[in-house]
């Protein structure tokens, strides 16, 4: 009844005409989840790539953020999807009966080789010689847990220590296509819809993978600048730069893109045009024009174009730096709202508009995102503590 | 009969109740209708625009037939009326089948023309709904008709995302999607589609497509007809006759 009285009340903001099984929004707050945190998974690791495949150097102090931030993301980005299921204990099938002609089906397979043959494998390699040091110095559960870790293995003559980063290497190598498999992929389930021309673009992948590098970059610059003191560092200011110049290209390329986008299906003009825009003027208004593209990408971008222009103070910039991040952060989320539930928010009748209630309390409502949210930094906490991306060494040498 | 006898008959009786009980669905369906081949047949549905008079009982009649929930918004079939003014504006509504809810009313001299569009699954021959879902749970039957198998469908609801025509809905009892099936429980009993049987204007026409002499056979032949959104690809098998050119 409560569902009835629930569905009564959207069907009296619904504008125009809906097909009547359009009532119901049926991919919620949690499948806008999904996107946002593979996409921190993905860029995150874009970041550390650049560390081991294109040398930058500046970019050390990082690596290893990032690699656990990428790890901590994607322990949970399966989550939202398999709460978000209508009969969650039947998602096995996924793996057991996939159909080869499904972009969704392939989700698993496309995670468990990001996983099991990218990251797990990568800070494996990683960590192993710090394994077998840490847990010859640590005592009680920390040392059997690092021995697990390490897999028993106990070499760290050169030699291995050696094969142990060339192989870093090859992982990383192996794992770039990988990463924009990952997130590009989650791209092509929307992009691939054509009954949905908000969603239907060979763009989207693009426009996925590029937004997922700006955030994933933002978020471990993010982190950085607030671990790093919280451990007793000191914030690396050339590579606090250095990120914040790689954030600022993929920024400006991430917008062209996306006004490419825009201006292309503004000049087509195909038939959903006026429906499209009464949506990008009304109901994803606040969303798209404010918080997406004003708040989350042109205010950022001004900000680092000024910090590049004028040569501010370190302080000023470390306090600017952190702003552009956390607006980004905000922008990039809204990219994924106004992705997935902006196209659902139109009729494919292409008549009229719809509206999106988020539940507070229920399995898709809005406190299960956040504890969604919430959650992979709880991981990542515990990977700091028991793989401390930096040596005490290095704390102390800031 | 002696008691000897009728313990006999009881015990037979229970224990061949029980064997009975304990068959799969399929394996009943294929007891019940072992003479029925889908490889014979390929269903289609023609509606004549002309003829609906929007009275919504096949709306109802297939809600009855097929376990549809009894709210105004989750529809197998479901009829929309077109009012198309003078000054060319549109407006479109799904008909209520409530006694409470009286139609909208228009000035007659407003109008330039009106019609009824009943609307169902497309039962389409490339349905973007079967190339999506991961678990091949919606499928295409060997008659054509587009299924989905509640015991397999694991509700992500890809499907209904993809269907162009708003045609499927996700069960609020099972968790699984939902949609027009034809009447596929009547087709294999060689009935017609529930819709089909009520509409007291044979606005709906049902027929196998293999056949030349069926009904559908003839409602081919006799009018030129039109799909929805054909530019999609999806080659819709629901044919309509005097389609007009605002329906989507």
């Amino acid at each position: 009844m409560e569902a009835v009285q629930n569905f009564m009340e959207l069907s009296q903001q619904v504008v125009g005409f809906i097909y009547p099984n359009e009532i119901e929004i049926h991919w919620s707050i949690l499948i806008v989840v999904y996107p946002y945190i593979t996409g921190l998974v993905a860029g995150a690791f874009i970041l550390a790539s650049l560390v081991k495949v294109f040398n930058v150097k500046e970019l050390q102090p990082t690596y290893r953020l990032a690699l656990l931030t990428a790890l901590a993301f994607l322990l949970i980005a399966p989550l939202p999807l398999q709460l978000h299921l209508g009969r969650p204990e039947r998602s096995y099938e996924m793996f057991m009966t996939p159909n080869l002609t499904s972009a969704m089906a392939m989700f698993g397979f496309v995670y468990l080789w990001y996983l099991m043959s990218v990251l797990l494998l990568e800070i494996w390699f990683e960590y192993r010689r710090d394994m077998i040091v840490w847990s010859g110095e640590a005592t009680g559960l920390k040392k059997w847990t690092l021995k697990v870790l390490s897999l028993f293995s106990t070499d760290i003559s050169e030699k291995a220590v050696a094969f142990d980063k060339k192989t870093v290497k090859v992982i990383t190598v192996i794992g770039i296509p990988s990463a924009f498999l990952l997130h590009g992929y989650v791209g092509f389930i929307f992009g691939s819809i054509k009954a949905n021309p908000w969603w239907s673009s060979v763009m989207m992948p693009v426009v996925f993978l590029f937004s997922a590098i700006v955030s994933g970059i933002a978020i471990v610059m993010l982190l950085y600048m607030i671990i790093m003191p919280l451990r007793g560092g000191k914030i690396d200011m050339k590579c606090l730069d250095k990120v914040a110049s790689f954030l600022f290209y993929a920024v400006i390329v991430d917008f062209s893109i996306e006004v490419l986008d825009f201006i292309h299906r503004l000049y087509e003009s195909e038939e959903s045009i006026k429906i499209l825009s009464q949506l990008v003027t009304t109901k994803l208004f606040m969303s798209l024009v404010v918080l997406q593209i004003l708040l989350g990408m042109l205010l950022p971008l001004g900000i680092m174009v000024v910090i590049k222009v004028f040569k501010l103070q370190e302080e000023l910039r470390r306090l600017l730096y952190f702003v552009c991040a956390v607006l980004i952060q905000m922008g990039i989320f809204s990219t994924r709202w106004n992705v997935v539930i902006g196209g659902q928010l139109f009729s494919k009748s292409f008549r009229g508009l719809t509206t999106y209630k988020m539940e507070l309390m229920g399995i898709e409502g809005f406190l299960v995102a956040l504890t969604l949210l919430i959650l992979p930094f709880v991981i990542l906490s515990i990977l700091i503590k028991l793989l401390p991306p930096w040596k005490r060494e290095e704390l102390a040498g800031n | 009969m002696d008691r000897r006898d009728f313990l006999k008959n009881v015990c037979l009786f229970i224990s061949s109740g029980a064997f009975v009980g304990g068959l799969s669905p399929e394996v009943w369906a294929k007891m019940i209708h072992k003479d029925y081949d889908p490889a014979k047949h390929y269903y289609g549905m023609g509606i004549d625009i002309d003829r609906c008079i929007g009275c919504g009982r096949c709306m109802q009649a297939c809600k009855t037939e097929n376990d549809v929930p009894d709210v105004p918004y989750y529809f197998r079939t479901w009829v929309e009326r077109y009012v198309i003014k003078t000054d060319r504006s549109v407006t479109v509504k799904t008909i209520s089948t409530s006694l409470e809810d009286p139609a909208d009313t228009f000035v007659e001299k407003d109008m330039l023309r009106s019609f009824f569009v009943p609307k169902l699954c497309n039962q389409c021959d490339h349905p973007p709904c079967v190339q999506v879902c991961p678990v091949g749970a919606t499928f295409k039957t060997d008659d054509g008709v587009i299924l989905v198998d509640e015991k397999r469908c694991i509700g992500c609801r890809y499907c209904i995302q993809a269907c162009p025509y708003g045609a499927r809905y996700l069960h609020p009892k099972t968790r699984v999607a939902d949609k027009c099936t034809f009447c596929y429980h009547r087709l294999v009993r060689g009935l017609l589609p529930a819709c089909v049987e009520v509409c007291p204007k044979q606005a709906r026409v049902f027929g196998d497509m293999k056949s030349i002499a069926s009904p559908l056979g003839r409602f081919t032949r006799m009018n030129k007809t039109h799909v929805l959104k054909p530019s999609l690809n999806t080659d819709p098998k629901v044919y309509y006759a005097n389609l007009d050119g605002e329906v989507n």
